[in-house]
């Protein structure tokens, strides 16, 4: 529990509850990511240009707190491609089938308490945990 | 007009939160699903902090018929768990085991400048296309 970083995570996480909240609240959408992410090839007109704002907008975000503060996010070297390239997949697979991801089911729907949303957070929670499990402590492919 | 500036407020405020939180280092967020190794527990207290201001905010949105821009709130009715939604959550749980990327951080990562979050996009991406083509033929 050394990493372990309280004021920093609840802070961030208001902030996407924010979010959350400002989305709906004032444009009538449910800030899914994944589905945002889709459609942003999938529709067209209005339906595209807010999908389009919004992602800018998530990059924009993310760029100001690197600039602000450039010691706070250390990147990633030399993961293996390959874990990536068939995790992205599943990862774009599985929130597209199941309909949501983190934010949508995790964040947005079990605020709405939906039953659909609190049993697919369940059980991401619960193979993402055995994922890395399986991946750190039994196959022993990464520390 | 007014919906695209509160769409890129959204998202901005909601790039500030990833990266502040810490969920865009995906070490962090495979710290946070390894229970069994050196354990890091913040993970979950985003999810508390962010579900404290949704449920309230959520609360007070639903009291209104409509949004402030907008016609109609865009809340699926769904209440059934069927197949793909628990299928598709378990898959995209492996997914995310794999990499330590969901979709929000890894897209917000792009602006990052880290090359892996180019891929993990595109391969996102593929995953999107692979699924549509499958809901296409069902």
């Amino acid at each position: 529990m050394q990493n372990f970083t309280p004021v920093s995570a609840l802070l961030g996480g208001a902030l996407i509850g924010l979010s959350a909240f400002i989305l709906l609240r004032f444009n009538g959408r449910i800030a899914g990511i994944s589905s945002i992410m889709n459609g942003l090839f999938t529709t067209s007109g209005p339906n595209r240009y807010w999908r389009m704002t919004f992602l800018l907008g998530l990059m924009l975000g993310a760029t100001i707190w690197q600039w602000s503060v450039p010691t706070s996010l250390p990147l990633r070297q030399n993961y293996p491609l390959p874990l990536i390239i068939a995790g992205g997949f599943l990862v774009g697979f599985g929130t597209r089938i199941g309909s949501g991801c983190t934010s949508g089911h995790g964040i947005c729907g079990l605020a709405l308490l939906s039953r659909r949303s609190i049993a697919a957070t369940l059980t991401f929670m619960a193979s993402g945990i055995l994922t890395v499990y399986l991946i750190r402590h039994v196959l022993q492919v990464l520390s | 007009m007014m919906k695209l500036v509160f769409a890129l407020f959204a998202g901005v405020i909601f790039g500030l939160g990833l990266t502040i939180s810490q969920m865009t280092n995906p070490d962090k967020v495979l710290s946070f699903l390894d229970i069994a190794g050196n354990w890091d527990p913040s993970l979950a207290l985003v999810m508390v902090g962010a579900l404290a201001v949704a449920v309230a905010g959520f609360r007070w949105t639903r009291q209104h018929e409509k949004p402030v821009f907008g016609s109609r709130f865009h809340i699926t009715l769904k209440t059934t768990l069927d197949k793909p939604l628990l299928a598709g959550a378990g898959l995209f749980g492996i997914g995310w085991g794999m990499t330590g990327y969901c979709p929000g951080p890894a897209f917000a990562s792009l602006a990052l400048g880290n090359q892996e979050a180019v891929i993990m996009v595109t391969s996102i991406y593929a995953g999107f296309w692979a699924a549509g083509l499958l809901q296409e033929k069902y």
